[in-house]
């Protein structure tokens, strides 16, 4: 019984890190639900393996992305520092702000989001990015060589302040809502900083991991973290991660957009059903 | 703006995060293949140890919980050690701009944390 409930989960969490290394989002998003509504786990000891979901697929995927030179290590440490004091703040206002609107704004936002990613779809890359002063002074342009196009791409980036203040809204998301942040991340790369779309996604899993560790150690601590649901998702998630990274780098840009646009969709309408409380 | 010295720095940052996890994950594996084969956790009941004390102590004893929970809490470890690793790392290639951004991330990190253990 005891095996069986561990292989279940495994499973499920390697399907968990194979999609969030692919689209930068955390896996939390997928592995919370299933917890919850299939295996009728208490949401103490779900949020706890959403946790070390985020935690696995940022490490396991970073590994490859890193060596691969996918992810900006730069821009990443750089954002990290609205990401991280984002979630200071949110653990603050949690006490003082109505969720609820919060759910509205930031699910309208997104669905924004997706519009506007939607009109770009046909480019692979982003096409005449003009430097920010600011990313040159910061050596944030970068390059990468992409499997699929078999080439070295070279981008500039740019809004790095706008960006820098949209990592603050990702980290106060994370830190009042517990979702959507890696969603919220990748948008911000993509849209606003003009990053390619695999530069973006692996961006977003690399910082997720430090934003969550903070609160991965309080959860750890408080019990909400129970091994034998924890250990065999993060050994899942830590393969499909694995998976997830070679799987990415030979797909097209446009591809990944495809994926990760209805997933955008999905996550904005439940935070704003959420929100109006129906 | 990429030179040798960056992409050296980044790949040592690329092992860290490797080894932590590799680390981690072999530590959880056994640790739940103990529990899994023998049917028990070591602990009575569904009962699990949360302090880095206990855990040490249930280590020492091979208690499969207590190895299975320091993997975990190795997972988690990961990437604190990432960023403080990131810190000398700057300080070694003299990026300065650098050092201060990611000291700034270290301790806003250690912050949360601490808040929210209080909370």
């Amino acid at each position: 019984m005891a095996t069986f409930f561990a292989l279940e989960l495994f499973l499920i969490a390697i399907l968990a890190g194979f999609l969030g290394s692919l689209l930068g989002l955390g896996g939390g998003i997928i592995i919370t639900p299933v917890l919850t509504l299939l295996f009728h786990l208490d949401i103490k000891y779900a949020i706890g393996a959403s946790i070390i979901t985020v935690i696995a697929t940022s490490s396991g995927s970073a590994i490859a992305y890193i060596r691969d030179r996918v992810t900006n290590v730069r821009v990443g440490m750089f954002l990290e520092i609205g990401t991280t004091l984002g979630a200071i703040t949110g653990a603050f206002l949690a006490a003082l702000i109505n969720p609820k609107f919060l759910y509205i704004i930031f699910g309208l936002f997104l669905l924004f989001s997706a519009v506007m990613m939607l009109r770009k779809a046909k480019n692979e890359l982003p096409q005449n990015v003009k430097p920010h002063p600011m990313a040159k002074k910061l050596g944030l342009d970068g390059e990468y060589y992409d499997k699929v196009l078999d080439k070295n791409v070279e981008y500039n980036v740019t809004g790095v302040f706008g960006g820098l203040g949209m990592m603050y809204g990702a980290g106060l998301l994370s830190g009042l809502l517990g979702i959507g942040s890696g969603i919220f991340k990748v948008t911000a790369m993509d849209l606003y900083m003009k990053l390619p779309m695999k530069v973006s996604s692996a961006t977003s899993n690399f910082m997720m991991g430090v934003t969550a560790a903070a609160s991965a150690g309080v959860y750890f601590l408080k019990g909400n973290i129970d091994p034998k649901i924890a250990a065999p998702v993060a050994l899942g998630v830590l393969m499909g991660a694995t998976i997830g990274t070679r799987v990415m780098q030979r797909l097209r840009s446009k591809t990944l957009r495809l994926i990760f646009i209805p997933v955008l969709v999905i996550v904005s309408v439940q935070m704003v059903i959420k929100g109006v409380g129906i | 703006m990429r030179n040798k010295e960056i992409e050296d720095l980044e790949l040592a940052i690329s092992k860290v995060i490797k080894y932590g996890v590799l680390a981690s994950a072999a530590i959880m594996l056994i640790g739940l293949i103990i529990f899994l084969v023998t049917g028990s956790s070591g602990y009575p009941g569904s009962y699990y140890p949360t302090s880095l004390v206990e855990i040490f102590q249930g280590l020492i004893a091979f208690k499969p919980y207590a190895i299975m929970m320091f993997g975990l809490f190795l997972l988690i470890l990961t990437p604190v050690l990432r960023v403080g690793v990131s810190i000398l790392l700057f300080l070694k290639e003299k990026d300065y701009t650098f050092v201060r951004i990611t000291t700034l991330v270290f301790i806003i990190l250690i912050i949360s944390f601490l808040l929210g253990k209080a909370k």
